[in-house]
């Protein structure tokens, strides 16, 4: 077995090596530093992350706007966030991501609208904090019931050198309403992970401040309570953050915030009152929570909501941080979904066992999700990040098995490359990437989107994960692909 | 328990059912969302008179706007070229949107590359991000062709596509006489189909230039234009085959957008070939049925070429006529007795189902060449424009707007929008209803909101399948056209006569 086992791993490092040999000699020995074949026992995966792309191939990353606006800010529901710059980046991220919630859209919530500033010629040339000014006036007499806006910079934004903080500061006095200056230009950093950075940094600096000033004058409105938690990082992509919320609320905590899916600026500020901040997405939501140990002495904490045994261990480590009476709680709550997932599985399994997976996608995905295919009977044979760190590939080593493949950053060649070598059953990855794989026959979700399904988190969230796992894997429509005349 | 193993819920039903339902209304404690009773007086406020106005008055803000920037129409007109890689010089997440998008729609591979500058670009210019990325693109992906556009970092900071690139030659990085147009494509000026324009001009520029004009070669070039419609390209080869016409379509990307699954992925699937667009300043004449996407590459063709530049609209029966007429006087060739057929069953249709789409009242939205032909449409069946929005519209669309429905009794009750977003447009639905509304996937909201059935048409329709692989041209076209609006209206009457014993005694079997 060990034999076999080794001679896989050498045979998954020839391809890598052959895969690397069609890039000119600079690239490849960048991209060389990207890939690798995991050693068990080794601390992390032994590859470069967080770097800059290489120029002129397809890779699947977005920019620092994606990721505030994308990401952090865009799915707080009752707040207007306005892409700043020419009309593409808000056009293109109008509605794409599934961030559900509840609310009167124009009315009390935004979270399905455009608004952007659409940038002409004259506002490059002459910079466009008048514009900005005056549009953020225009919005709050439009859409009175707007908690506050967001201003989400674009790239030409930051290279003329608007002042959008001082603007922000006037407009918000002028309207009485906080207007937070989110600097996520699309040149910063690598990919959309410095976005999640920035986005953090602002409401550290933009909300909390008024966050804290409300508690001193006892405007909160808010009673704490000893079970009060936050769910952080979760987006709410098809009701995940609910099918999550529920199980918490079950065990008998109380989640006071859903930060960002769902959430309002209302949440944000009660954020800094809770007892334990509970983060699904570490990538992107990991420095507030970082911030806030520091500041109010909020501990926090990564869960994993994918698939029984992991959501299992995820409620006992939680409620291990509360009394008794919680950690009684969550046993019922996992005894109560076991007949459930029990049968998710006696179902599905049998029609899933031993295919074998490729992953890439972005934030927590990469290797949370592991385990929900294992208890399914599948093996990741292949993953990697869009934009993950050092940290994530360390924490990734805890999910994968000895040989597993892992590309940072891949592009869509080594992905398609690595696809036709190694031949797996299913491809999970992004949008951009399905109809490539689907071109080769090959089955594909999309696990940035659940392909418009979902929720895939919590127990609920898995019956539907393995529901499509099932419909992707064994549809007939794969059988017809190559016609019947050819041999 | 809310899992029923044989019967699994997604979103679409689990957080209807109670249990989700008390969380929700649990969440409500933190959310400190408006009363229900001033969220239903603002909801109201939004649908008056003074909202409309106060909404028409906006100068710097636009909300939900109908068009997007340059480089995706520059890349989309790109893959109409064989073997042609779009490469975009800028900021990489503009790349991951635009294949996003267009991925979305199409339900189909986008290659497209950047130059991912980040810092240090945007200080010293994107010059190695240029040179190196042609290097690897060229390895990588092996195209015939790299088409080469900018988002608005790259046009902020100034850099000179021009020089760059010779650059990239001088250092070998590509050959000589390897074909690399490049169109500068800034998002703060036009839309994208400003930017399809540029981009195909470059590219016909770049091909043309070698070859130059030899002498007609019986050819009529056609320029579809930022036509979604791959159904169009393939309508209009076949219309073009009954006429024993040689075509040549520049920038065919009906076979890259709407391939065959053969199970192998092929990163460039059909496209002009690029010797055959080379010839093109060679052809008799040149057709682009979009007018308002093309001027730049008209302009360039017509001084070129020295030949005949003409448009045209083959939408509709009376579009179609008019083309149809224009392209056989241009070459002498008798409309085919064929077409004159299918023309007899599209007309047949038409008088089959006008009496459920006569005086309709109609919004409708998109960019200005797919308005006017749909105006067209919608005058010669008798439904009555009455709002027309075109957020990427110009002084010469509207003019022409305005002339088209000046000229049918029933075209008078329309105003021509220019420049204006969805959000007016919400505005005007609810000041003077419609009865049916014509866009893209956008519209939904508006439907939502207004209660106006939706005809889902245009780019981008995200939420329905299929519909790009249908013609809109041409009499065949004009019978799809006419099936989605008039099924939507009947759809729309059996919905409001659904509720038993109150609304169904016109729940009609036969209509």
């Amino acid at each position: 077995m060990t034999t076999l086992k080794s001679t896989l791993k050498e045979e998954t490092r020839k391809i890598v090596t052959e895969v690397l040999e069609t890039y000119p000699e600079k690239a490849q020995k960048k991209r060389a530093k990207h890939l690798n074949v995991y050693d068990e026992g080794k601390a992390d995966c032994g590859v470069k992350s967080n770097i800059k792309s290489i120029p002129g191939v397809m890779t699947t990353r977005g920019c620092a706007y994606a990721g505030s606006k994308g990401v952090v800010w865009g799915p707080v529901k009752d707040m207007i966030h306005l892409s700043h710059g020419p009309v593409g980046c808000g056009y293109y991220s109008w509605s794409g991501r599934r961030n559900y919630y509840v609310g009167i859209t124009g009315v009390n919530t935004f979270g399905t609208m455009q608004f952007t500033s659409d940038f002409q010629e004259r506002d490059v040339v002459f910079g466009g904090d008048k514009k900005l000014a005056k549009l953020l006036v225009e919005a709050s007499e439009l859409f009175p019931l707007a908690k506050g806006i967001t201003i989400q910079s674009e790239c030409p934004v930051g290279l003329i050198g608007d002042d959008i903080e001082a603007v922000a500061k006037r407009v918000s006095k002028e309207i009485g309403k906080p207007v937070v200056p989110v600097r996520c230009e699309g040149f910063r950093g690598v990919s959309q992970s410095l976005g999640h950075h920035i986005a953090n940094d602002t409401v550290r600096d933009w909300v909390l401040p008024i966050a804290d000033k409300k508690a001193k004058e006892g405007s909160l409105n808010f009673e704490p309570g000893p079970y009060d938690v936050a769910l952080i990082g979760d987006y709410n992509i098809g009701g995940d953050a609910w099918s999550s919320r529920i199980l918490l609320e079950e065990m008998g905590l109380r989640v006071v915030t859903q930060f960002s899916g769902d959430g309002t600026w209302n949440e944000m500020l009660l954020a800094p009152r809770v007892k334990l901040n509970l983060i699904h997405c570490y990538r992107s939501m990991n420095y507030i929570c970082r911030h806030m140990e520091e500041a109010y002495g909020i501990p926090w904490l990564e869960f994993n909501f994918f698939g029984p045994t992991q959501i299992a261990k995820s409620l006992r480590a939680i409620a291990q941080r509360f009394d008794e009476t919680i950690q009684a709680k969550a046993e019922q709550v996992i005894a109560k979904y076991k007949p459930q997932s029990e049968a998710i599985i006696a179902k599905y399994r049998p029609r899933l066992e031993g295919k074998r997976v490729m992953l890439m996608v972005g934030g927590l995905r990469p290797r949370h999700v592991i385990p929900a295919f294992r208890e399914l009977g599948m093996e990741v044979i292949a993953t990697g990040y869009e934009f993950g760190h050092g940290d994530d590939y360390k924490r990734t080593t805890q999910y994968i098995d000895d040989g597993t493949l892992i590309y940072d950053d891949v592009s869509g060649y080594e992905f398609e490359e690595f696809a036709k070598r190694l031949k797996p059953d299913l491809i999970a990855s992004g949008i951009k990437e399905k109809y490539v794989f689907q071109k080769m026959a090959l089955p594909f979700r999309q696990m940035h989107s659940w392909d418009y399904s979902g929720p895939y988190h919590g127990y609920d969230g898995f019956a539907v994960f393995a529901r499509d796992m099932d419909l992707a894997l064994n549809s007939p429509t794969w059988d017809l692909v190559k016609a019947p005349w050819k041999s | 328990m809310p899992q029923d193993i044989q019967d699994i819920k997604d979103h679409a039903r689990l957080f209807q059912d109670p249990e989700y339902q008390a969380l929700l209304q649990c969440k409500q404690t933190f959310e400190d969302l408006p009363s229900p009773e001033e969220v239903a007086r603002v909801a109201e406020w939004t649908k008056s008179w003074e909202y409309r106005e106060k909404n028409f008055q906006r100068e710097a803000l636009t909300i939900n706007p109908a068009k997007a920037c340059q480089p995706l129409g520059a890349i989309f007109a790109a893959v109409g070229f064989e073997g042609t890689l779009p490469f975009v010089h800028g900021s990489q997440g503009c790349v991951a949107y635009f294949r996003t998008h267009l991925t979305r729609h199409f339900k189909e591979p986008f290659s497209a590359v950047s130059t991912s500058m980040t810092e240090d670009a945007a200080v010293f210019g994107g010059l190695k991000n240029l040179i190196e990325g042609l290097e690897n693109a060229y390895a990588l992906y092996k195209p015939k062709m790299i088409a080469v556009c900018t988002t608005c970092m790259a046009e902020v900071i100034g850099d000179d596509l021009g020089a760059f690139i010779t650059t990239a030659r001088n250092e070998g990085v590509i050959s000589r006489d390897f074909p690399v147009p490049y169109a500068h494509t800034p998002s703060f000026v036009g839309s994208h189909i400003t930017g399809y324009d540029n981009m195909l001009k470059a590219i016909l520029s770049t091909l043309t230039e070698p070859v130059g004009r030899t002498g007609s070669n019986g050819y009529i070039n056609v320029i579809p234009g930022f036509d979604t419609y791959m159904g169009n390209l393939r309508e209009i080869k076949r219309i073009f085959g009954l006429f024993g016409i040689p075509l040549t379509l520049l920038a065919d990307n009906s076979d890259y957008l709407d391939s065959p699954n053969d199970g192998t992925f092929h990163m460039y699937p059909g496209g002009t070939p690029l010797e055959v667009a080379a010839q093109c300043l060679n052809a008799e004449a040149t057709f682009s049925f979009q007018r308002y996407t093309t001027p730049k590459t008209l302009e360039f063709l017509a001084e070129a070429s020295g030949r005949p530049t003409l448009t045209a609209r083959p939408v509709g029966i009376r579009g179609t006529d008019e083309f149809l007429m224009q392209l056989s006087q241009l070459t002498g060739k008798p409309i085919p007795a064929e077409l004159e057929i299918e023309r007899g069953r599209a007309v047949d249709a038409f008088t089959d189902s006008q009496a459920w789409i006569h005086g309709k009242r109609v919004a409708l939205y998109g960019d200005p060449d797919l308005v006017m032909g749909l105006l067209s449409l919608l005058l010669e069946l008798g439904a009555e424009p009455i709002h027309v929005v075109v957020t990427n519209s110009n002084e010469e669309f509207e003019a022409e707007a305005r002339a088209l429905l000046a000229s049918s009794p029933y075209g008078q009750g329309a105003t021509v929008w220019g420049g204006k977003d969805l959000w007016h447009l919400r505005s005007l639905m609810f000041t003077e209803p419609v009865d049916l509304l014509i866009g893209n996937s956008y519209g939904k909201y508006l439907w939502r909101d207004t209660g106006t059935p939706l005809v889902r048409i245009g780019y981008p329709i995200f939420d329905r399948h299929h519909l790009h692989r249908y013609p809109t041209y041409g009499y065949v076209g004009a019978l799809n056209l006419l099936n989605w609006i008039v099924n939507t209206i009947l759809d729309e009457a059996d919905r409001r006569s659904i509720i038993p014993g109150k609304t169904d005694i016109s729940f009609d079997l036969i209509r």
